[in-house]
């Protein structure tokens, strides 16, 4: 009778070696981070030569430099000991926000994290260079926990940018559209710089909730700051009148520069239903008109007026 | 449901409460156009203040109660249309035409008013 192993033992022997090695890795780990820590003022030194070297970073000064190489290194020592990158992400999400506002990239973010891998490998290879199996080992316990460090701090970083990135063009969204009163009654809605289709839709609804919320009658939407205008904008400005009138409210559109008005006659937008004054100025004057005001100048001291 | 109609001097007042279907539409407008002949009405507000939908059978309706009750020496005004309302109105291209229109109930009488004033002249 031949005696055959059967799959349960065969599993139990696999999962033995798999234990074996992890236990391999972690103790090479371990060592290799004793390593890391005996060489430390050594390898940071080098790393921020070379940093210095390649002209990365260089918005910051090199004591900047020397500070943060040296949080980096510890914490990357301490995400080869542990194995979780968590702390590491914060830290460079923190490390990203200080930085990016003074003008650093992404490729200088990614290439220092690179060097300092490169500098630690070479540290390695310097120190196994006998025995080449085990140099081996060490690398494939430690290029994993490398490559996981470098794309976590790259991640990060962008993922950064990408968040002020997101919030600046909130803020501006915020700020280019403000509806203004100016009289009982009446609005001005002065709009500056480039108009997209999100945008546009955005300025109607703020102007829409701005008349009902002040109750007003006339609007006087100013497009003097406004570069360029295609056959999108200008139907946007049409439906934006339309949807003013529905709620009661008149618009009159000002500021519109020979180039634009030259545009709108030549793609042949229907601006009949649409009151435009020269300027805003004028625009004003007919709002006051429509609401029933009248300004009248004071006796000044010019009397010839 | 029925739309109340309140008679308010010369004037009858509209308010929808609730969303309408197609039915409680066209009550709304027989009641309207027989109310305005009965009480010689000069003038109907019609409020759509509750209303956060407003379909293309709604405009037509509302656009042709207003020429009907113009016929009968009547004018129609609409009231209390909601930003919501107006802005995607205008992108389904949806339009009252000569309807016109007021922010709220106030705004509405003041613009009959005017426009009566304006014909009397």
């Amino acid at each position: 009778m031949v005696l055959k192993r059967s799959p349960h033992a065969e599993k139990a022997a696999q999962a033995n070696g798999e234990v074996s090695k992890r236990d391999s890795t972690t103790a090479l780990l371990r060592e290799l981070v004793a390593h890391l820590r005996e060489n430390r003022t050594q390898l940071r030194e080098e790393w921020v030569r070379r940093i210095t070297e390649s002209k990365l970073l260089t918005a910051m000064t090199r004591d900047e430099i020397f500070a943060e190489a040296t949080s980096v290194y510890d914490k990357y020592v301490a995400v080869l000991e542990s194995g979780s990158v968590e702390s590491l992400q914060a830290y460079a999400r923190d490390l990203s926000e200080r930085i990016i506002p003074r003008g650093v990239e992404t490729n200088e973010v990614v290439g220092i994290v690179l060097l300092l891998r490169d500098v630690l490998a070479r540290s390695l290879f310097k120190k196994y260079q006998s025995d080449f199996g085990l140099l081996n080992r060490v690398l494939d316990a430690y290029e994993p926990a490398a490559n996981r460090i470098a794309n976590t701090v790259a991640v990060s970083f962008v993922q950064e940018r990408e968040r002020i990135i997101r919030q600046q063009q909130e803020a501006i969204r915020e700020l280019s559209t403000p509806v203004l009163q100016v009289r009982e009654r009446l609005l001005i809605l002065p709009i500056i710089g480039v108009i997209d289709p999100q945008r546009a839709r955005q300025v109607t609804e703020q102007l829409l909730r701005g008349i009902r919320a002040n109750r007003a009658k006339v609007v006087v939407i100013d497009i003097t700051g406004v570069p360029s205008v295609d056959s999108t904008v200008a139907n946007h400005l049409v439906q934006t009148v339309d949807a003013s009138r529905l709620m009661g409210a008149t618009v009159i559109v000002t500021g519109l520069s020979s180039e634009i008005a030259q545009t709108l006659v030549t793609i042949g937008v229907d601006l009949s239903k649409m009151k435009t004054v020269g300027d805003l100025q004028g625009g004003i004057e007919e709002a006051e008109r429509l609401l029933g005001y009248k300004v009248m100048m004071e006796q000044g001291p010019d009397e010839s007026r | 449901m029925r739309v109340p109609i309140l008679k308010q001097g010369e004037y009858l007042i509209a308010s929808i409460q609730s969303a309408l279907t197609d039915e409680d539409l066209m009550q709304l407008r027989d009641d309207l156009a027989d109310q305005a002949g009965r009480f010689r009405s000069r003038g109907i507000i019609v409020d759509v203040t509750a209303l956060d939908v407003m379909d293309s059978f709604a405009c037509r309706t509302l656009r042709s109660l207003a020429s009907i009750l113009r016929l009968r020496g009547a004018q129609m005004a609409i009231v209390g249309i909601q930003p919501e309302v107006a802005f995607s109105m205008v992108q389904l291209g949806l339009a009252f035409g000569e309807v016109r229109t007021a922010l709220d109930l106030e705004e509405g009488l003041v613009l009959l008013r005017q426009e009566a004033a304006e014909r009397q002249r």
